[in-house]
């Protein structure tokens, strides 16, 4: 407990003028017509007749309640009205001006992927990738954007990478963690190739609507399972891309899962490393330990951060883990945002708080280095 | 210690909140059926703005399955991460034996008496007619 750092003396990155970097805010449209523009007719009318469904049972909208209305803060509503999120003034008054980011992911949700109508999946995906260029990266060059693919057609999703290959607003790739089949699944892999040739991390995401329960357990009655779900969901992912290959294939390909939490990463790396030894000739193409491939490939971002007492346990976890593998996230405007001037309460050395708020994300996003 | 007049008890009804700075601290004053009690509105977990909470009840479950709801409007769960506090002593819900949030009694106290001084009224003007909220900081 000693190590605690009350708020009195938390030294705010904002006030000591050093720049954050936020690796997953969330922009919001404002209503289903904001996509118009980059949606062909024939979409617009196929979705007031028959809607986007997911792929998951009957049931429009997230499997479970949210604990805030939207999910979101209940501070965050733009003073003009509409979704928090939606209002770029008021993101940049209450979030990136008065948190001092220098450098925000875009990470946009219910923006297409998977929708079960693969077509729709993908028009929805591409309009939204247009959508970030025109209402937001072209207006705050702060905000950078992440093509938002149908992953569940991987062909689809790898043109849609390539068409921003050359366009520096674009700095990754997003998924969402619950697929239909295990990310290192081969129906994927024309992702992960197209992104290692883009140089774009491939950014996962929770949530999303693959037809599984977020438990390999079934499906639980509660949000807060859901919520530690995610955690779970991200290490049956994180498992299949080690174990498929997909590390061995592509030494360059990087990978982000975003808000999963990060202190399960070692415990996740010392089971499969055990494993590993014992079964290594089941997966010969595995050249090196699984925790290897995640020391070398894999990054965590922070939000929602574990917060275990005494706070020395975090300062373990990600000791083992490094402090290059950390990308600080808000979750901006949702309720379970991390304030960073709080959200680090041990004692971290000035090169460790670098990384932690900025380096680490400059060195994964793509074209950011600056 | 001083005593500062920061709203008129007009000013917030029944079931209503009101943010006020009090030397230079952010108060949320809440009015829970004609009682008035202040909090700081900075939350103790990360500093969500608590004026900005929902009101709520308290659930409670001695048993899965046995629910009691009961202190409807006696309960503010922070606008950020949803922590429930007791808005009359600040304490609360998850952690109660350790976390609170710092609480301000609130005094009404009639106009005649304040004229009477001492008091700091920052930014109210006071008159003898109306009723005054006094926190005592
Ligand atoms: S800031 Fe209030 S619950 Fe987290």
């Amino acid at each position: 407990m000693n190590e605690v750092r009350s708020q009195a003396v938390a030294e705010a990155p904002a006030a000591s003028k050093l720049l954050i970097a936020d690796g997953d805010i969330h922009p919001a449209k404002a209503g289903a017509a904001d996509f118009h523009p980059w949606l062909e007719k024939r979409w617009r009318d196929h979705m007031d007749e028959y809607g986007s469904p997911g792929r998951q049972g009957w049931q429009a909208g997230p499997a479970y309640p949210k604990s805030q209305p939207n999910a979101s803060r209940r501070d965050a509503y733009p003073p003009e009205g509409g979704r928090p999120g939606s209002s770029l003034a008021f993101m940049q008054s209450q979030h990136l001006d008065a948190n001092g980011v220098g450098l925000g992911i875009l990470n946009p949700l219910g923006s297409g992927q998977g929708v079960q109508n693969p077509a729709l999946s993908a028009a929805l995906c591409h309009a939204t990738n247009e959508w970030q260029l025109a209402e937001w990266t072209s207006k705050d060059s702060r905000l950078k954007a992440s093509v938002v693919v149908p992953y569940e057609d991987a062909v689809a999703s790898a043109a849609e990478i390539r068409r921003y290959a050359d366009n520096p607003a674009f700095v990754q790739v997003l998924m969402l963690s619950r697929t239909a089949e295990p990310l290192g699944s081969r129906k994927y892999w024309p992702i992960y190739e197209a992104a290692a040739e883009v140089g774009m991390p491939v950014g996962v995401h929770a949530f999303g609507y693959g037809g599984n329960p977020v438990t390999p357990g079934g499906w639980p009655s509660y949000y807060i399972e859901e919520m530690t779900g995610h955690a779970q969901c991200q290490q049956a992912g994180l498992t299949s891309l080690i174990v498929e290959g997909v590390f061995e294939k592509w030494p360059a390909l990087k990978m982000v899962m975003i808000e999963a939490g990060f202190a399960w990463a070692p415990s996740l790396a010392w089971r499969l490393d055990k494993h590993w030894k014992t079964l290594r000739s089941e997966t010969p193409e595995l050249s090196m330990a699984p925790s290897e491939y995640m020391r070398r490939q894999v990054w965590w971002t922070t939000q929602p951060m574990e917060e275990p007492e005494p706070r020395a346990h975090l300062e373990d976890c990600i000791g083992w883990m490094g402090w290059d593998r950390l990308i600080f996230a808000t979750d901006y405007p949702h309720w379970d945002f991390d304030d960073p001037t709080q959200a680090l309460p041990i004692r971290v050395s000035e090169e460790q708080r670098r990384a932690f708020f900025m380096g680490n994300a400059r060195g994964v996003y793509r074209g950011c280095a600056g | 210690m001083s005593r500062h007049v920061v709203a008129t008890s007009q000013e917030i009804p029944e079931g209503g909140r009101k943010l006020v700075m009090v030397r230079g601290r952010p108060i949320a004053i809440f009015n829970l059926k004609g009682a008035f009690f202040g909090l700081l509105n900075r939350c103790p977990h990360q500093g969500g703005p608590m004026c900005e909470g929902l009101v709520t009840g308290l659930r409670e479950a001695p048993m899965p399955g046995e629910y009691v709801y009961s202190r409807a409007g006696e309960i503010l769960r922070c606008p950020w991460h949803g922590w429930e506090f007791d808005i009359k002593t600040g304490q609360s819900y998850c952690d109660p034996e350790r976390i609170r949030t710092r609480s301000y009694p609130v005094e009404v106290t009639a106009g005649t008496k304040l004229v009477e001084g001492p008091y700091v009224a920052e930014t109210i003007p006071v008159s003898v007619e109306e009723e005054y909220l006094v926190v005592e900081m």
